[in-house]
């Protein structure tokens, strides 16, 4: 078997600040194939987001190794093998749909010709080829986050990491943009380290959900989700769809009666 | 508008009974225009000499203030240290009243266009520096993190993240600057020696306000329309430059 894109090993994050030090993350070893769709999710606070800003190379960890295609976390981040997508769009206000995609080809150097199109492409990957001259105050905030979506495939990363992307968006939305997601993915064959604080979501979009604990965060369980693909719809109202729900529903709901004991 | 002032201007003068020497008509000030200097000139053709003589000055002294506040304002924004080492300078050149440092810098860089355009410029670089120190740091956390998830260098940062974003600051400084430039061109001109400018109308005035009330009001009525077309010209360039913004101010 090939070695794994992500993979994290006895890793833990303690923030020190001035109240003092804070154990957000505790012994995290994980693995993510190439390919997968993993899942992270956990109650508030418990160091997900952390746990992907540390594969990201954006925080670093107090102790463990991230190895990130098989290289340091670091030397994957300078070689910009992942694409990143925040919570909220973090689009810039000063340049256009277009100029904000076209960010990181523009960063990396990258020639004209390449600069013009592939963003194009992209809009037109996400459906708002037509805004691309509009700025990103002109847009809804699913639309927003659409454009940061295609901003993170402009490289054509083999991973990409999305912290909470959706969260901010109303079920529809959310919905509409999580069977968006899907076809993107089948289309770039990336892997996606994916957080987020929706149970229905994570089971809908996942191959793999990592459920974690209350601070200090850690690995509780990893759920299997066996869902056929293509998913549309109706694995929404799929028996087994519901019983994953209740699956993952039922570990964060220990978790919390372990911590409250 | 200007309908109002003209009813409060005059009807506070006859409400109050106040004489020309304190308050003159409004229309002795508009024939003040008309009246012939002692060359023969029309004084309003003196006036927009005068005027060009001191927004020529202000301009130069608004862009070195500009660049030198720009510059400070990077430098702060890059290392703490030169910031320590600094700003109690640069807040303290701003405590110092400029009258008293005017006559001075005139005495050191002749009574030339050179020493007003210092002195303007003098009071335009520091509200340059403070605003723009604050927006090149005011960054949102994430859209640094953006950057660094895309590798980007700090060259990269500085002039496709940060310096954008503070542009709306650097704008709100510079229409405080415009007109504080106006100013500092009009306080260089006061000191003994300089013989062209709005300063030197407004002391010559005011030696004969007794006799010859209305020019300077007349004066002051220039000057006030340089100051308000420096605030409006930059208030213009803003529009274009920083039409990405909701926010962008109207007055």
């Amino acid at each position: 078997m090939a070695s794994p894109i992500i993979e994290l090993a006895g890793v833990a994050k303690t923030f020190e600040s001035r109240a003092g030090a804070t154990e957000a993350l505790r012994a995290i070893s994980l693995a993510v194939e190439a390919g997968e769709f993993v899942s992270i999710i956990g109650p508030s606070g418990c160091g997900k987001s952390s746990l992907l800003r540390i594969v990201g190379d954006l925080v670093e960890p107090s102790s463990g190794t991230v190895r990130v295609n098989g290289k340091s976390a670091r030397q994957a981040r300078l070689d910009r093998d992942y694409g990143i997508v925040f919570q909220t769009p973090v689009l810039y206000d000063w340049r256009t749909v277009l100029q904000n995609v076209q960010l990181p080809l523009e960063l990396a150097g990258r020639q004209r010709a390449e600069r013009e199109q592939r963003p194009r492409a992209l809009l037109r990957l996400v459906g708002l080829d037509e805004f691309a001259r509009h700025y990103p105050w002109q847009l809804s905030g699913g639309m927003q986050q659409r454009v940061s979506i295609a901003r993170a495939l402009a490289l054509n990363p083999s991973i990409l990491l999305m912290d909470e992307p959706f969260g901010a968006l109303d079920e529809m939305t959310r919905e509409r943009l999580n069977q968006e997601l899907l076809q993107v993915c089948a289309e770039t064959a990336a892997t996606v380290l994916f957080v987020t604080h929706s149970i229905a979501e994570a089971v809908f979009l996942s191959s793999r959900i990592v459920v974690m604990s209350p601070r200090p965060g850690s690995i509780e369980r990893v759920v299997p989700v066996d869902l056929p693909r293509p998913r549309g719809d109706k694995t929404r109202a799929e028996p087994r769809f519901f019983e994953l729900v209740t699956l993952v529903r039922e570990c964060l709901r220990e978790d919390r009666a372990r911590a409250s004991a | 508008m200007l309908v109002a002032i003209a009813v409060i201007w005059e009807g506070g003068k006859a409400l109050f009974a106040l004489p020309d020497y304190q308050l003159p008509h409004l229309h002795q000030i508009a024939a003040d225009f008309l009246r012939e200097g002692a060359g023969g000139e029309l004084w309003l053709w003196i006036m927009t000499q005068n005027a060009a003589y001191t927004a020529l000055e202000s301009l130069i002294g608004f862009t070195l203030g500009g660049v030198t506040g720009l510059v400070l304002a990077v430098g702060f924004a890059h290392s703490r240290w030169l910031e320590r080492g600094l700003s109690p300078y640069v807040v303290a050149s701003q405590t110092v009243p400029i009258l008293a440092i005017a006559p001075m810098v005139v005495v050191w860089l002749g009574t030339s266009w050179f020493s007003k355009a210092v002195i303007a410029a003098y009071l335009t670089f520091f509200p340059v520096t403070v605003n723009m120190s604050r927006g090149l740091r005011a960054v949102d956390p994430d859209a640094l993190a953006l950057m660094r998830a895309l590798a980007a260098s700090s060259r990269q940062i500085l002039f496709k993240l940060r310096f954008p974003a503070s542009l709306p600051y650097l704008f709100t400084a510079l229409r405080v600057s415009a007109t504080a430039s106006v100013v500092g061109a009009i306080v260089g001109e006061l000191p003994v020696g300089s013989r062209y400018g709005m300063g030197v109308v407004i002391i010559n005035a005011a030696q004969y306000y007794n006799w010859r009330p209305a020019n300077l009001w007349a004066a002051i009525l220039v000057c006030a329309v340089i100051g308000i077309a420096f605030y409006h010209a930059v208030a213009a360039v803003e529009r274009r430059v920083v039409s990405w913004s909701r926010t962008t101010a109207s007055i």
